[in-house]
């Protein structure tokens, strides 16, 4: 299973194309739509989680791509204070991508930016408020 | 118990740090050591073996006297940063504690609450030097006529700041599941629904009172390291208990005895106190602590070499059992189970997942045994022992 969050814009010319539905009837991919604006000069943006098979995810995030869509990873957006953490590891239970996990035998909890969703539930339930939101201000322009 | 080959006392393991020739090694790698020598080898050759433990312990807090204002006040209410404090002691004393929250916090209203500033907080801004905003409210008396005073305090400025935890340091603590449908959020942390997965808290062969499962040498006067200083044992701590049930090796399979703590507030460092926020329950404060154990005979010897294989506890079930206090054991787990990132219980596997750190567990051990190593910390005669407590 693979998951990342997505931001997309894209222009006028293509905001009738259905791209949810051929996100999962030709690539097989999940969509969680969590935001979509068209703006009033009709361009438009979305912000979604795409989950499915890595090589799926690939060739959907391709077909986007081919149509004029600017795709973005907002994994970059939840960042560790390393300052803050100390290395419980609670986080691990809640993180649903498997992006924060523990390196064994030491113990050390990891991030994995990659596998990042962005979902935010780490923040909350981090004991030591060490996981942060860093808003990328292009998605509420 | 009583033919030990080899005796030692602290008087003579101190002068051996004193002249330099003290042997010192972490209770992790004393596993390995009572593993391949055997205890009464070991007993000979080793002196001190280190533990450690980072893990948020509630019931920890700190006695703070704030200084008499010109005119003085008896101060009858208290807040630090808006968190209340307990005045009901003296006229400029409090006690300030970790799982208080701050007076506006929504609390669970909205559950899952955050609680982001409590009494841990408060503590571990004063630590880091920050300003702290105290108010005091006070009836008047002839002797102390003022009735309110708002100033910022600094740790620094302050006349005397001491933390006294009256329980810390769990020996053993139960691993945590969910059976229920819903999401639970507990001090134990999240636990997801249907056994998501299993939480649990201490360091396994790195903490403190598994590697001293009689508490047979700490007691009132044992020198520690806390919150990045040394501090002392003062105490057993509340619920101490040493009457539970027990492995052959004689450590307990449930939470069993407990430490009171206390330092000097103003010796210690923010790394190694830290105020957390439990989602759904509350505030704490993330404690380092760390106890040398005196090898003092092949007994103690062996008990140290305890390793996470050999340390188990109860599997609890947080979604329905506990809260009904109807607490029972679904299943026994090893330390080195949890560990490795799974459990298995009743034929299905939950990824486990600690909410102690044993990173800086084992940091912890690691300095302590580098203070003794250099002759900056020397060990504490106990003048009553936990074990008759």
């Amino acid at each position: 299973m693979y998951a990342k969050m997505v931001h997309l814009r894209f222009p006028r010319e293509i905001v009738n194309e259905p791209i949810v539905m051929n996100l999962v009837k030709r690539f097989d991919l999940s969509c969680n739509i969590l935001k979509a604006t068209i703006y009033p000069r009709k361009e438009g943006m979305v912000v979604m989680e795409l989950s499915g098979h890595r090589k799926n995810y690939k060739s959907g995030v391709k077909y986007l791509k081919n149509l004029g869509i600017k795709v973005d990873n907002i994994s970059q957006d939840i960042k560790r204070n390393e300052e803050k953490c100390f290395h419980c590891g609670a986080c691990t239970a809640v993180c649903p991508t498997g992006a924060l996990y523990i390196e064994r035998p030491e113990m050390r909890v990891a991030f994995d930016k990659d596998k990042c969703s962005a979902c935010e539930l780490c923040v909350i339930a981090c004991p030591a408020k060490a996981m942060e939101v860093n808003f990328d201000k292009g998605l509420l322009e | 118990m009583a033919n030990h080959k080899t005796k030692k006392t602290i008087d003579e393991i101190n002068r051996r740090i004193k002249e330099g020739k003290v042997v010192v090694v972490t209770a992790e790698e004393m596993v390995g050591i009572v593993k391949e020598n055997g205890p009464g080898k070991a007993a000979k050759d080793i002196d001190v073996v280190t533990t450690g433990t980072f893990s948020p312990m509630c019931s920890s807090g700190a006695f703070i006297n704030f200084g008499h204002s010109k005119p003085p006040i008896k101060a009858s209410q208290v807040t630090l940063n808006d968190v209340p404090a307990y005045a009901g002691l003296a006229a400029v004393d409090i006690y300030i504690g970790a799982a208080e929250p701050a007076i506006d916090d929504p609390l669970n209203k909205v559950h899952p609450g955050q609680f982001k500033y409590g009494g841990g907080h408060v503590i571990h801004d004063l630590i880091s030097g920050k300003k702290v905003r105290l108010v005091a409210r006070a009836y008047t008396t002839d002797c102390y006529p003022k009735r309110e005073i708002k100033k910022q305090i600094r740790l620094s400025d302050l006349p005397y700041a001491v933390l006294v935890n009256p329980r810390n340091a769990y020996q053993n603590y139960h691993c945590a599941v969910n059976l229920q449908d819903k999401m639970i959020y507990t001090y134990m942390g999240v636990l997801r629904p249907k056994a998501g997965n299993a939480n649990y808290a201490t360091a396994g062969q790195l903490s403190p009172l598994l590697n001293d499962p009689y508490c047979m040498t700490i007691g009132l006067g044992t020198r520690i390291f806390l919150g990045g200083a040394q501090g002392y044992v003062t105490w057993a701590g509340t619920q101490h208990n040493l009457s539970v049930a027990r492995g052959k090796n004689g450590v307990p399979l449930e939470p069993g005895a407990t430490l009171m703590v206390m330092g000097d507030l103003k010796a210690m460092n923010p790394r190694w106190l830290v105020g957390v926020s439990m989602l759904g329950y509350g505030c704490s404060l993330a404690v380092g602590m760390g106890i040398p154990i005196p090898i003092l005979n092949e007994d103690i010897a062996r008990y140290t070499g305890v390793s996470d294989d050999d340390i188990f506890t109860q599997v609890i079930d947080y979604g329905k059992d506990y809260p009904a206090g109807n607490a029972r054991s679904l299943g026994v787990v090893s330390y080195a189970e949890l560990k490795s990132g799974t459990i298995t219980l009743n034929g299905k596997t939950i990824q486990s997942v600690p909410v102690s750190s044993y990173v800086r567990a084992r940091e912890i051990a690691g300095i302590l045994k580098e203070w003794i190593q250099k002759g900056q910390f020397y060990l504490g005669q106990p003048q009553h022992l936990l074990k008759d407590m």
